[in-house]
């Protein structure tokens, strides 16, 4: 079963205390962005093969929403993090380099 | 390729069974083909079959990473129904339904197609107007699917309960004509007549690129070195948006687990195919005895074929409320596949942004009961540029919002 240390509460919380929230630092357009990058802000998701950044919440415990960085193929989990951020931050893009080298996702590596 | 027939049968019982020869051929690869189909799961191999029957194009290779049909096509509950709301889904899944009803005459190979219907459970007062409006549609469409009462049903399914305290069944939308097949037969009797029209099944070969040149598809390279090819269809399930970065374009899709498991076997107790999709359940009974059970989608994106024990417990405790007989039973076994998800949970039969590269995917949870269909749709696709049956699942619906919105219409459970 998967488990996710909560960031804000400090839970290993198990699978079935969590609600997945999708990919994790989706940038928004919206009214006067292009069709192409509305296109893809709703429906075009990264889905790799390997490390993805995904929203979770803690919905059978605290409640707030946080970060992940797991891997799809092997379901290893390389951390979790706050929610108030723009991209994953630099101690968990180490920790994935560390046991992923040369992985690259969007511009973070 | 030899008939099989109950003469042979009887003629080889004669001979030891000696005369019996390989299914289908094993070759190396060629340099180049007219077509190349990526992917020998069944919706590849009937586009390859449809390809050679329909349109004459029998220079044809099917490559396989893994070994044929091991992917969604092994791992499904088997399940074949046509009842969906909209058109275009009614259109492809009636058109495999009805494909399906002759095909082990027509492939030669007893696929083993049962129809013994498929009921959809009515459980709340939503699902009694979502249902009954789909029997209309069906009617409209020239899908034969009626509205059933609760006594009809306990009729039919002597097993279920139908005054549960909690979801009591109060209807249920039921297709006679729809049932179940044998699953890997139906790759294996594609496999069979592929190969028997000459065309090259080459298992064990993982495409590793795609080659092109102005925007034009040239080939694949593959772990059996580079072939050539006039057309290219991607037809991989899962991994769709591997093979379309490979291609050099995006997919609207995401890769999730599906779970289903079997009980031990029992002796015949359900004769018919009964989903519940407000609890998330569906349940059919194998030749074999054993209740072949299905649920819903892990929550997260995954690539190894196994999801979550707390699926398969959700799954479970809502069947055993309807079905309290089951409760009794151990599990045999449990196993995932995984599914490409699209947004609006319709698939993709398309062009691409690459010429002469096409894809068939995002099948998402209800691929198998599409097989015929959409092999069917897609070669025609590929031979000619166009498809009445694919039309509406182009690529670039989603950009035009012209959704096919089955994840409302036809609940989530497939």
């Amino acid at each position: 079963m998967l488990i996710l240390n909560c960031p804000y509460c400090g839970v290993d919380a198990e699978e079935t205390e969590l609600a997945a929230g999708g990919e994790a630092h989706l940038k928004r357009f919206g009214p006067g962005s292009s069709e192409d990058e509305f296109h893809d802000y709703l429906f075009m998701r990264e889905n790799p093969k390997g490390v993805h950044f995904e929203r979770w919440r803690h919905s059978n415990g605290c409640g707030k929403w946080f970060h992940a960085a797991r891997c799809t193929q092997t379901l290893e989990v390389f951390g979790t993090y706050s929610a108030q951020t723009t991209e994953p931050p630099k101690e968990i893009r180490e920790a994935i380099s560390a046991k992923r080298p040369g992985w690259a996702w969007r511009e973070y590596e | 390729m030899k008939h099989y027939s109950a003469f042979a049968v009887a003629r080889e019982a004669l001979r030891y069974h000696t005369g019996w020869e390989r299914a289908w051929r094993s070759p190396e690869p060629k340099k180049r083909y007219d077509v190349i189909i990526v992917g020998a799961g069944g919706h590849g191999l009937a586009t390859a079959y449809y390809l050679g029957k329909n349109y004459g194009i029998q220079n044809v290779a099917v490559i396989e990473k893994g070994w044929l049909g091991g992917g969604n096509t092994g791992r499904n509950t088997t399940i074949i129904r046509s009842n969906y709301l909209q058109d275009p889904s009614a259109a492809i899944y009636e058109k495999a339904r009805g494909l399906y009803e002759d095909l082990s005459q027509d492939l030669n190979y007893n696929i083993m197609f049962s129809p013994r219907g498929v009921m959809m459970l009515a459980q709340t007062q939503h699902e009694i107007r979502g249902y009954q409006r789909t029997a209309h549609a069906n009617a409209l469409q020239g899908v034969q699917t009626e509205w059933i009462g609760p006594e009809r049903v306990k009729q039919l399914v002597p097993i279920i309960n139908i005054d549960g305290p909690r979801y009591p069944v109060l209807g249920a939308l039921w297709q006679e004509r729809g049932g179940t097949a044998r699953h890997d037969a139906v790759a294996w009797g594609y496999a069979r007549a592929c190969s028997a029209m000459g065309m090259d099944i080459i298992q064990q070969c993982e495409v590793t690129g795609v080659r092109s040149e102005n925007g034009r598809v040239i080939g694949v390279d593959t772990t059996k070195g580079a072939i050539d090819c006039e057309k290219l269809g991607i037809v991989v399930a899962g991994h769709s948006g591997q093979l379309a970065e490979m291609a050099g374009f995006r997919l609207p899709l995401e890769a999730i687990a599906l779970q289903a498991l079997v009980s031990e076997p029992i002796k015949p107790c359900m004769d018919v195919v009964v989903m519940a999709n407000t609890v998330h359940g569906y349940m059919s009974q194998s030749d074999k005895g054993e209740m072949v059970i299905g649920g819903g989608t892990d929550a997260y994106n995954n690539y190894t074929q196994r999801g979550s024990f707390h699926h398969i417990e959700e799954t479970v405790r809502a069947l055993v409320e309807t079905f309290p007989m089951i409760s009794r039973l151990k599990m045999l076994r449990q196993w995932g596949g995984i599914v490409d998800m699209t947004g609006d949970r319709s698939p993709i039969l398309s062009k691409t942004p690459l010429q002469g590269c096409f894809i068939n995917g995002g099948w998402g949870t209800g691929g198998f009961k599409a097989i015929p269909g959409s092999g069917w749709g897609m070669a025609q696709l590929m031979a000619t540029g166009h498809s009445p049956l694919t039309e509406a699942f182009s690529l670039d619906r989603f950009k035009e919002g012209r959704f096919i919105d089955e994840s409302v219409a036809a609940g989530v459970a497939h």
